[in-house]
């Protein structure tokens, strides 16, 4: 019975992981796109495909896009997380309703990234709640255009990032810092430790392996930011694409069903993904590699 | 997230379809041959030419119910069963119906035309329709069928504006396609705007103070001084785009023409000196000026707009009050319209011959659709008739007829310079050049952000 479960999952990954993977890197070395109804190739190109990527330059410039609008929303997601997982699984404190608390944080998460993009959208519009309230406050005399300024479009983007997962990763914390030994904590609180110390010399470094855990899994997550720019800029990553990621890139060339251009920069997009991962992966667990 | 449910409604609606598709034909083969028959018969007497009609289900694809709601209003026998499925005569027609949004519309239609030779006969699309700005992609190609294999004569069609008919003829000069509507467009200005600003609200002297570009860059300066914006740059660039010299793509390479550079160069002149705005069609922000308090002078487009847009049942609306009023504008051009094709390969042609003939050349439908539905109508005579008289006076135009102005622009409108690239290009040069306008970039700097989206969209193509 076991092995058939274990058997089910292999099965999965091989039809829906390994098998498109394949077909990707396979798709890559061919010219294959509609022009209009007429179908061109499949035609063998071999690395052209990979070669007209590296040639214009585009891709350097999408994934910094794409990795300051991830850090931009994952630093203080991370700093936020962090200082509400140690009140929540500090018993000294006594929070109280920290049920109803932890749902309202998940919340956001909940929301369908497409209608919370658009919902920002309407809210930061010309002529949209937020502008006729600055204007009625006086902070600015008439209305700013938050969608074609590079910063405020790129702040929107990781707000609305943060908000959507902090209360997840939260929870994630959470757990780790409530798998930390309790009597650790008392035996610092008895020798004298403040809670400053406490959190940096105690919690933070037992915390690694599930900060690494959230660290990647954000980053893969950072990587595939797709549906909130999109929406918010209606697809164009406007101003001058400044807050075009990857994807949406990728995005770009399924309008002509280029399979063979979407499929070198998936191999791309596949390499990268790996490298940063291992950075990751490296860096905060040198310790252990000594 | 949104294309991943536009497709998998597309999904449902063609699964849905497919079952209706079965279960109709079923049901069909278990009545008495003799009677299909017999109407077979007749329709081969009626056009020796064609093939006679062996087809048990009509498939239509569309992106909206317009043209279904047109159908069961004027055309005779046909009856509605529900939503997606009606009946004329022996026939079911059945409507797949595929939202434009996000290109799912064309997306479907694409892989319901390729896949037209090895459907089965009762899933083969006998009809579908397509807009003007990407008719081309399926007029230029075999998949729709020339109206002349229908049996349609030019003498059928003589009565049709000519710009309607050039929009559907391919690269071989056939006719394969045919518009219930002629959507010419022009200037629609508030009446308030116009008196505070020209001291008149008279079409004709408005009409004369935006004759031409030049004049109506003057009267946007006064605008501007009045405190109103003229309208937004988007707004005036179908009217640039309709009257170019040439075609968007020549031997494959992205041209753009001297029209459409001057479009950029007036607009962001009106942009600067804050007398046009930079805000999207349909948006909220560009649709505030269908209020008194939004101080918009004009919107441009055809009789559609100021019917459906301008939101004339809320009382509040300068539309409620009667404030518009109707010119010819700066350039004649047009805007929207849909045009009914039939797919090759079709085993109903007499009865899409039949529909294509009633629902775009009759006078008497049309006429009914004018008045009915408030379609400007693709006939002269009609159009001159409503002119004529007072009951093409509209309210909301403050009493005005604009029939006549109508009429006179659909002649005049010129499309022989378009490509099966427009959709595209007009798309991506939009919201390029909006970095342009917003002062994010320089004008080339703009228009290389053009050229790269466009080559992404059409990978045989080259902008440099």
């Amino acid at each position: 019975m076991g092995l058939h479960i274990l058997n089910s999952i292999y099965c999965n990954l091989l039809i829906f992981q390994l098998v498109p993977l394949a077909t990707t890197i396979y798709n890559s070395f061919f010219e294959n796109y509609r022009s209009g109804l007429t179908q061109i190739g499949p035609n063998f190109v071999g690395l052209q495909n990979y070669g007209t990527i590296i040639s214009n330059g585009d891709l350097p410039t999408y994934f910094i896009n794409t990795m300051i609008m991830w850090l931009m929303g994952f630093i203080p997601q991370i700093l936020l997380s962090l200082l509400l997982g140690a009140w929540f699984t500090d018993p000294s404190l006594r929070l109280k309703c920290q049920t109803f608390f932890k749902t309202v944080i998940y919340l956001p998460n909940l929301i369908m990234a497409s209608a919370f993009a658009m919902l920002f959208f309407t809210l930061f519009s010309d002529s949209g709640p937020i502008n006729s309230m600055l204007m009625q406050m006086g902070v600015f005399k008439s209305a700013y255009q938050f969608m074609s300024h590079v910063w405020t479009v790129r702040t929107l983007v990781a707000t609305m990032n943060c908000l959507m997962w902090f209360g997840n990763t939260t929870i994630l914390l959470m757990a780790g810092m409530l798998g930390i030994d309790p009597s650790l904590f008392e035996a610092a609180q008895v020798d004298g430790a403040t809670s400053t110390q406490i959190f940096y010399k105690i919690t933070l470094p037992l915390l690694r392996p599930i900060l690494i855990f959230v660290m990647i899994t954000s980053l893969i997550g950072g990587l595939q930011m797709f549906d909130v720019p999109q929406i918010l800029t209606n697809g164009t990553g406007d101003p001058m694409r400044s807050s075009m990621t990857l994807i949406m890139y990728l995005n770009k060339h399924l309008f002509s069903k280029n399979y063979g251009l979407a499929g070198a920069l998936s191999v791309f997009l596949f390499v990268i993904t790996g490298i940063l991962s291992l950075i990751v992966f490296k860096f905060t667990n040198s310790d252990k590699v000594k | 997230m949104k294309r991943r449910i536009v497709s998998l409604l597309a999904l449902t609606t063609m699964t849905a379809t497919m079952f209706a598709g079965c279960g109709g034909a079923a049901s069909n083969d278990a009545e008495p041959a003799t009677d299909t028959a017999a109407t077979e018969t007749e329709a081969t007497e009626a056009a020796a030419e064609l093939p006679a009609d062996t087809g048990k289900v009509l498939n239509i694809q569309c992106w909206n119910d317009e043209f279904q709601s047109r159908l069961k209003a004027h055309y005779p026998g046909y009856e509605e069963v529900d939503a997606t499925h009606g009946k004329i005569g022996d026939v079911d027609v059945v409507w797949t119906i595929t939202p434009s949004t996000d290109n799912a519309y064309q997306n479907n239609l694409d892989e319901a035309l390729l896949a037209q030779e090895s459907a089965a006969a009762d899933d083969k699309v006998d009809l579908f329709l397509v807009e003007a700005d990407y008719a081309l992609k399926y007029v230029d190609t075999d998949y729709a069928m020339a109206l002349s294999d229908l049996g349609i004569t030019d003498a059928d069609l003589a009565d049709q504006y000519k710009y309607t008919q050039s929009i559907v003829t391919d690269s071989n000069g056939k006719l394969k396609g045919s518009s219930w509507q002629a959507c010419s467009a022009g200037l629609i200005y508030n009446r308030e705007a116009a008196k505070e600003v020209l001291g008149t609200d008279d079409p004709d002297e408005v009409q004369a103070a935006v004759a031409d570009w030049g004049k109506y860059n003057e009267t946007a300066a006064k605008v501007a001084e009045a405190g109103y914006t003229m309208c937004s740059a988007y707004d005036t660039f179908r009217v640039y785009s309709n009257n170019v010299s040439g075609k968007w793509v020549q031997d494959n390479k992205v041209v753009i023409d001297k029209n459409i550079d001057k479009w950029i160069d007036d607009s962001k002149e009106l942009v600067d000196a804050k007398a046009e705005d930079t805000d999207d069609l349909w948006g909220d922000d560009w649709a505030k000026g269908k209020n008194p308090e939004g101080k918009v002078f004009c919107y441009f487009g055809p009789a559609w707009f100021f019917n459906f847009c301008l939101n004339a049942d809320d009382p509040a609306s300068i539309a409620g009050q009667g404030g518009w009023g109707y010119c010819v504008g700066p350039q004649s051009y047009y805007w929207g319209g849909t045009w009914i094709c039939a797919a090759t390969g079709t085993d109903n042609a007499n009865l899409v011959k039949d529909i294509i003939l009633k629902m775009t050349t009759d006078k008497g439908i049309l006429k009914d659709i004018a008045q009915q539905d408030a379609d400007c109508v693709n006939s002269k005579t009609v159009l001159s008739e409503l002119a004529a008289d007072d009951s093409g006076n509209l309210d909301l135009l403050g009493g005005q007829n604009p029939y006549k102005q109508l009429a006179e622009g659909a002649e005049k409108v010129d499309l022989s310079n378009i490509s099966a690239y427009d959709q595209g290009c007009n798309e991506e040069l939009q919201k390029a050049i909006k970095n342009y306008f917003q002062g994010n970039a320089t004008k080339e700097e703009a228009l290389d952000m053009f050229k790269k989206a466009v080559v992404e969209k059409y990978p045989e193509l080259t902008a440099e």
